[in-house]
């Protein structure tokens, strides 16, 4: 049944003012970020600015390193990608193709330990870290974004290899593929989407990530770009609204140029396993 | 065979988890004591000022260094925590007071109280100094604070010909309601003669509530703290509350605004005057339109005159810090008349220091450098800051209960009520 041609349009304005509310945030963030101090006391703040200028960015650049905190963000959001899906990957073909009693409690443990807050693992993970000389170091750093997103990852992918349909790996098998043969030529190829959905879901959450990095982080040259951010933020919520409006629109840049690259893959990851063939 | 393997590496692991722990620290090989500086300075011109004082320190002390390490205000106390537990703290430690009482009773800073020099020592004056001493030891040295302020449209005000305040003769709380009523009706519909920012009502209702009178927090002989309102602590959250609910004198709108969301509104006209710290000046003087005729007046007095709770910016030394001596050294260097005075300036406060407090710059009538160093004298330590369990009375208690009051939607005595019966509460769990 094809809808009628009003209905039609209250869709396609709907589908527009969501649009429109979902990108306010970000359209207001550029819109700061070419403002002048002046015109940010505006009390009639315009969309498009008045007198566009790059001072803010200039200023952001001069205060703060953002070219080398963006590095390590990327740095570290690319490793913890990466080692959470190579990592998340067989466990989440055992979890998917042998069921058990164990890999059922082991659902159930990745669902809580999506609940803790990070106060209360903070010290215990920073003790941990500091006995093994890891603080203030990157590669401390990554270890604990994998370890953070490896569960939801792990929950993610478990749902993409049950779509994928286990007479392809049985079929390799009768062909005389072992287990980790059928994993790397079979499994993996049709999993793509779906790799490619949780390692953009473990590489945001890196690099959005916060309080790890400011706690762990003392140097610096070694800080991500949500702590520099911080920087431009002072007591009871004062802040350098324009050089901070440009540093954030910066470190927004990433995930938006990667997610362009990759969004038709993502689609796909989603629907994977939508419906059962 | 895997068991064994299993086991090797469980045990090496644990080892790995439980033996390594970091080697005491000392002077480097070539005797060179290194020492963490973390600091919030975050404006530019207080960051400069932060890491020229550094760099001036290391090049005259080639024997102790100081390691300048760029902290955040956000989170602090979260991760100084941290840091405190995992026996990883900056050396020398940049907080405000507020945040020193539970560190300080946690065993985490350092008592100073044999350390600082008489000259630091006799400089800050006692009211200063009692915004970091619990138990009669000090565990940090307040440098720079800010009493709050009414910013006021000059313009505004004398069109309507209303008195103007200076510190000598302040305005006393019933008359500047009277004034603001006075504003808004001869400003025209929709403007208001004031917006209070109280998005943390809290601390700025109780530390000015200290001009009434107002103390709310008492400590009894046996030494346990209660909370009782008295009439001198109704004084300033009544007057506010009757701005906005029976004047509609003050907007309602800002009530649930941060102090930097109001200022478009006060540099339009739309806000007579506008109760800020006194470092927003600086906002003030980068975002207000050119020619804009801003005013900074002292915030109206009571009984107690002009007195206001304050929560200056401290340094701290780490307990644990093998280098105590030479972190002090390095803050009475940091704080000397000169020093203190420069990062004053860079961050638009005022300087606790007796000496750097008479500096001519600091007494400018621009930028309201004057009327700020005026009320110098009249600050207090704001009055929960030692108090155990401060923190989740505030949060789960008073700011609720402030909210609803300013809004209108209970009355004083229910406020009354929600203040002393759920906040004794919260407090006698912290006493026992």
């Amino acid at each position: 049944m094809r809808a009628g041609r009003p209905a039609r349009a209250g869709q396609y304005l709907a589908l527009l003012a969501y649009l429109v509310f979902l990108a306010f945030p970000f359209l207001w963030l550029i819109s700061t970020a070419f403002k002048s101090p002046r015109e940010l006391g505006d009390l009639h703040p315009t969309w498009i600015p008045q007198d566009p200028g790059l001072d803010n960015f200039r200023q952001a650049f001069e205060e703060q390193p953002l070219l080398e905190a963006a590095g390590n963000s990327l740095i570290a959001a690319l490793s913890a990608a990466l080692i959470a899906v190579v990592v998340a990957t067989p466990m989440a073909f055992v979890m998917a193709r042998h069921r058990s009693r164990l890999t059922t409690a082991a659902t159930g443990w990745v669902v809580v330990s999506q609940a803790f807050p990070f106060v209360l693992v903070i010290i215990p993970l920073f003790l941990i870290l500091k006995n093994l000389h890891l603080i203030n170091s990157l590669p401390g750093l990554i270890m604990v974004y994998v370890v953070w997103s490896l569960p939801f990852a792990l929950w993610m992918l478990v749902g993409y290899v049950r779509a994928v349909p286990r007479e392809l790996e049985e079929a390799a098998a009768v062909d005389g593929a072992g287990r980790l043969r059928t994993l790397v030529s079979v499994t993996a190829p049709l999993l793509m989407p779906g790799l490619i959905a949780t390692a953009l879901f473990a590489f945001i959450t890196a690099w959005n990530e916060f309080f790890f990095a400011l706690v762990l982080l003392k140097s610096p040259e070694k800080q991500t770009l949500p702590v520099i951010l911080t920087h431009f933020i002072g007591a009871e919520g004062a802040a350098d609204l324009g050089p901070l409006a440009a540093a954030a629109f910066l470190a927004t840049l990433p995930s938006l140029v990667i997610f362009a690259i990759i969004q038709k893959r993502i689609t796909g990851g989603m629907l994977a396993g939508a419906v059962k063939s | 065979m895997r068991a064994p393997r299993t086991l090797v590496a469980a045990v090496a692991t644990a080892l790995l988890l439980t033996g390594c722990a970091a080697a005491e620290r000392g002077p480097d090989k070539d005797g060179v004591v290194h020492l963490r500086f973390q600091s919030l300075a975050w404006q530019k011109e207080s960051v400069d000022i932060n890491k020229q004082l550094v760099k001036e320190w290391n090049a005259a002390h080639p024997k102790v260094q100081i390691d300048y390490v760029q902290g955040s205000w956000d989170n602090v106390h979260d991760q100084l925590l941290t840091s405190f537990e995992g026996g990883e703290a900056p050396d020398i430690i940049h907080d405000a007071s507020d945040d020193l009482a539970d560190f300080s009773y946690g065993g985490h800073l350092a008592d100073l109280t044999q350390l600082l020099p008489a000259r630091l020592r006799a400089d800050i004056p006692q009211q200063s100094w009692d915004t970091t001493t619990f138990d009669k030891k000090v565990y940090g040295v307040p440098f720079l604070q800010e009493p709050r302020v009414l910013m006021a449209n000059e313009k505004l005000l004398k069109a309507s010909g209303v008195r103007i305040p200076t510190p000598e003769q302040p305005w006393t709380w019933d008359e500047f309601r009277q004034i603001t009523k006075r504003l808004t009706t001869d400003m025209g519909k929709g403007r208001y003669g004031v917006a209070w920012p109280l998005k943390e009502p809290v601390s700025a209702t109780l530390n000015l509530g200290l001009s009434a009178g107002g103390q709310l927090f008492h400590q009894g002989d046996d030494g346990k703290t209660t909370i009782r309102f008295t009439d001198g602590d109704e004084v300033v959250p009544g007057t506010v509350h009757d701005q906005v609910n029976t004047d509609a004198s003050a907007s309602a709108a800002t009530l649930g605004m941060g102090g930097s969301d109001t200022l478009p509104g006060f540099f339009g006209g739309k806000y007579a005057m506008v109760p800020l710290g006194f470092s927003y000046r600086q906002q003030i003087a980068q975002q207000a339109p050119e020619g804009f005729p801003w005013k900074v007046l002292p915030a109206p007095a009571g009984k107690a005159g002009l007195t206001q709770g304050v929560s200056p910016q401290t340094l701290s030394v780490a307990e644990d810090s093998p280098f105590k001596k030479e972190a002090v050294e390095f803050i009475d260097f940091f704080l000397e008349p000169d020093n203190m005075t420069r990062l004053a300036k860079g961050d638009w406060m005022l300087p606790t220091g007796r000496e750097a407090l008479k500096d001519p710059s600091l007494r400018t009538s621009k930028d309201g450098w004057a009327t700020g160093t005026a009320l110098a004298g009249h600050l207090r330590s704001a009055p929960a800051q030692a108090v155990r369990g401060y923190q989740e009375w505030k949060d789960k208690v008073a700011t609720p209960a402030y909210q609803e009051y300013y809004s209108g939607a209970i009355d004083e005595a229910a406020l009354r009520q929600r203040l002393e019966k759920d906040g004794n509460l919260v407090l006698a769990r912290y006493q026992r």
